[in-house]
C-alpha cells in the first residue's frame, strides 16, 4: 500500500511539475500581455492542484493534511482573483489586447 | 526521491518567471511574474518541506500563501491611485 | 541535495540583486526586491531556519514592498541621475569589502561540527532547554528566555522607528479639501471593483486567524510574536486598500493604534518588573507560577502577546501615515 501511495504521488507530483514548467515557459515565450496572463493563471491553479493532491496522499491523516487543505483553499480563491484584477488593471490603464483593434471596429460597424 | 522532479520544475519554472520579471517590457508584466514567483515558492517550500521529513514546516508555505496576494493587491491599489492622480492633477482650472 | 537547492537560489539571488541596482525605474525595482525576499526566505528555509525563514516572507515580502510602493506614491517613480566618477567611493567600498572577506578566512567552515559554537553553545542550549524551559522550539527558548534582554532592546526599536515615522510624516496635520468627483474616486479605491473586494473581505478574517494561531503556537513550531504581528497587520492593510483608507481607520482607530504601539512594549517591561516585584531578577519567568516550567511558559506568553502587539501597530501607523499623506 506505501509504495502504491508513493507510486500515486509521484505521478501526481510529476504531472503538476510539468503543468507548472509549461506555464513558465509560456510566460516567457508568448508574444504580448494578456496571453502571458492566460498561461499564467490556467497552469498555476492547475499544477498547484496536482501538487498538492500528490503531498497530500504523503501526509497521511494529520495536522499536515489540514494544512495543505488550507493551502489549497486559500490559493483555488486568491490566485484568480489576483489574475483578474491583474487584467482589469491593465486594461483600464490602456493596455489593449493585440486584435483588439478591429473587434473594436466591428462593435462601431454595429455587427 | 520522489520529490525530485517536482522541485527541480518549481526552480526551473522561478528562473523563468525571473527573466520574465527582469525582461518585460511593461509594469503589469513584472507584476505577473512577481505573482508567479510567489505561488511557485509556495509550493517549493511544500514539497522541500516534505522533502526533509519534516511536515511541520507547511505554515511557511501557508504565510506565503496570504502575503503574496497581499503583495499583488497592493501593488494594484497603487496603480489605481497613480491612474487618478494623473486624471485629477492635470487640469489646473478645478483645485 | 541543498547544495543543488542553494546553488539555484542564490544564482538567482546574484541575478535579482545586480538588476535592483540596475533599474532606472523605481517600481521595477520594488517588484524585483519583493522577488529578493522571497529567494532569501526560500533560501533559509533550506537550510533548516524555519523561524527566519516566516519572519523574512512576512515582514520582507509582505509588508515592505506595501511600505515601499507607499512610498513611491509620494515620491516620483524614475531614478535621478546622480554624478558620475566616484573612484574614491568605490575604492573604499572594495577595500572594506576585502577586508571583511579576508577575516572571514580565520572562521570555522559553515555547519562544521568541530566549530567551538557546536561544541560548547549549541549543545547547552538544546540540552538544558527541556528541563529549565521545557518547549520544543529551542529557538523561541533562546529568543524569549535566555536572551530575553535583547528581545526587550528589539521591542523598543521597533518603537522607537514607530515614533521616528510618525514624528517625520506627522499624526495630524491639515488635509486639503477634496470635493466632489475626485473625493468620490479617491474613496472608492478598489471599492468598486467587485471580485476582489468580495474575496478580501473573506480572506481577512482567516488571516488574523492564521496570525493568532502563529503567534500561540511559537512554542511548538516556526512562529512567534514578529511574524504574527507582521500577518496581522498584512491583514489590516489588506483591509485597508480594498475598502479605503477612511474604513480602515474606522476599524482600528488612531488611538487604538497609539495604545498598540506603546502597550506592547510597555507589557514587554512590565513582565520583567513583576518578576523583579516577585523576588526574582529582572525578566527572570521562573518566579510568575509554582513550578519553573510553567512560570517561563507564562512569562515567554506574555512577552511574545507584548511583541506581537507592538510590531503590528508600528506596521499599520507607518502604513496610515504614508497612506494618509498619499490621499491628500
Amino acid at each position: 500500500m506505501e509504495t502504491a501511495f508513493d507510486a500515486i504521488s509521484f505521478v501526481l507530483m510529476t504531472l503538476g511539475g510539468l503543468c507548472v514548467f509549461i506555464g513558465g515557459l509560456g510566460v516567457l515565450r508568448m508574444p504580448e500581455l494578456f496571453t502571458r496572463m492566460h498561461a499564467a493563471s490556467v497552469t498555476d491553479t492547475g499544477g498547484l492542484g496536482l501538487v498538492v493532491l500528490g503531498l497530500a496522499l504523503q501526509a497521511g491523516w494529520s495536522l499536515a493534511l489540514v494544512k495543505l487543505a488550507a493551502i489549497l483553499v486559500f490559493l483555488f480563491a486568491t490566485s484568480p482573483t489576483s489574475a483578474y484584477a491583474l487584467a482589469n488593471a491593465a486594461l483600464l490603464s490602456g493596455h489593449r489586447p493585440e486584435g483588439a483593434e478591429r473587434l473594436d471596429e466591428a462593435a462601431e460597424r454595429g455587427s | 526521491m520522489i520529490y525530485l522532479p517536482v522541485v527541480l520544475a518549481l526552480l526551473v519554472t522561478m528562473g523563468l518567471a525571473l527573466a520574465r520579471a527582469l525582461l518585460g517590457p511593461s509594469l503589469y508584466d513584472r507584476v505577473l511574474a512577481m505573482n508567479l514567483f510567489g505561488t511557485k515558492t509556495v509550493l517549493f517550500l511544500a514539497a522541500v518541506a516534505f522533502l526533509s521529513g519534516r511536515p511541520d514546516f507547511l505554515d511557511l508555505a501557508l504565510a506565503y500563501a496570504l502575503i503574496n496576494f497581499i503583495g499583488v493587491m497592493a501593488v494594484l491599489q497603487f496603480f489605481q491611485s497613480r491612474e487618478l492622480r494623473r486624471q485629477y492633477e492635470t487640469p489646473r482650472g478645478e483645485r | 541535495m541543498t547544495l543543488l537547492f542553494s546553488l539555484f537560489l542564490l544564482t538567482m539571488l546574484v541575478i535579482v540583486a545586480v538588476a535592483i541596482v540596475n533599474s532606472v525605474n523605481l517600481f521595477a525595482a520594488v517588484i524585483l526586491s519583493g522577488i529578493f525576499s522571497l529567494l532569501m526566505a526560500a533560501n533559509f528555509f533550506v537550510l533548516d531556519a524555519a523561524d527566519v525563514a516566516l519572519t523574512e516572507a512576512a515582514v520582507g515580502a509582505g509588508v515592505a514592498t506595501v511600505l515601499f510602493l507607499g512610498a513611491l506614491a509620494l515620491t516620483g517613480e524614475h531614478e535621478r541621475e546622480g554624478p558620475r566618477g566616484h573612484f574614491l567611493h568605490l575604492f573604499i567600498a572594495v577595500a572594506t569589502g576585502a577586508v571583511l572577506i579576508y577575516a572571514t578566512f580565520d572562521n570555522p567552515v559553515i555547519g562544521d561540527p568541530n566549530a567551538p559554537v557546536h561544541q560548547h553553545v549549541a549543545p547547552w542550549y538544546l540540552e538544558n532547554t527541556p528541563e529549565l524551559i521545557g518547549i520544543p522550539n529551542v529557538v523561541t527558548a533562546v529568543l524569549g528566555s535566555f536572551r530575553g534582554f535583547d528581545t526587550l532592546g528589539e521591542v523598543f526599536v521597533v518603537f522607537t522607528a514607530g515614533i521616528g515615522v510618525l514624528s517625520i510624516l506627522g499624526v495630524r496635520h491639515t488635509l486639503v479639501e477634496i470635493t466632489g468627483a475626485e473625493l468620490d474616486a479617491r474613496q472608492r479605491s478598489l471599492r468598486h471593483h467587485l471580485i476582489p473586494r468580495v474575496v478580501s473581505r473573506g480572506m481577512v478574517p482567516l488571516i488574523l486567524l492564521f496570525a493568532l494561531y502563529v503567534q500561540f503556537h511559537g512554542e511548538y513550531s516556526p512562529g512567534g510574536g514578529f511574524q504574527a504581528g507582521a500577518i496581522a497587520a498584512a491583514a489590516i492593510i489588506l483591509y485597508c486598500l480594498v475598502e479605503g483608507d477612511d474604513r480602515g481607520r474606522e476599524l482600528v482607530p488612531e488611538w487604538l493604534l497609539g495604545l498598540m504601539l506603546a502597550g506592547g512594549a510597555f507589557l514587554f517591561g512590565a513582565v520583567g518588573v513583576a518578576c523583579m516585584l516577585l523576588g526574582g531578577n529582572f525578566l527572570d519567568y521562573s518566579v510568575l507560577a509554582r513550578t519553573q516550567t510553567d512560570g517561563q511558559h507564562f512569562g515567554l506568553l506574555l512577552i511574545e502577546l507584548g511583541v506581537g502587539i507592538t510590531v503590528s501597530g508600528v506596521l499599520l501607523t507607518v502604513f496610515h501615515a504614508f497612506a494618509r499623506r498619499a490621499s491628500r
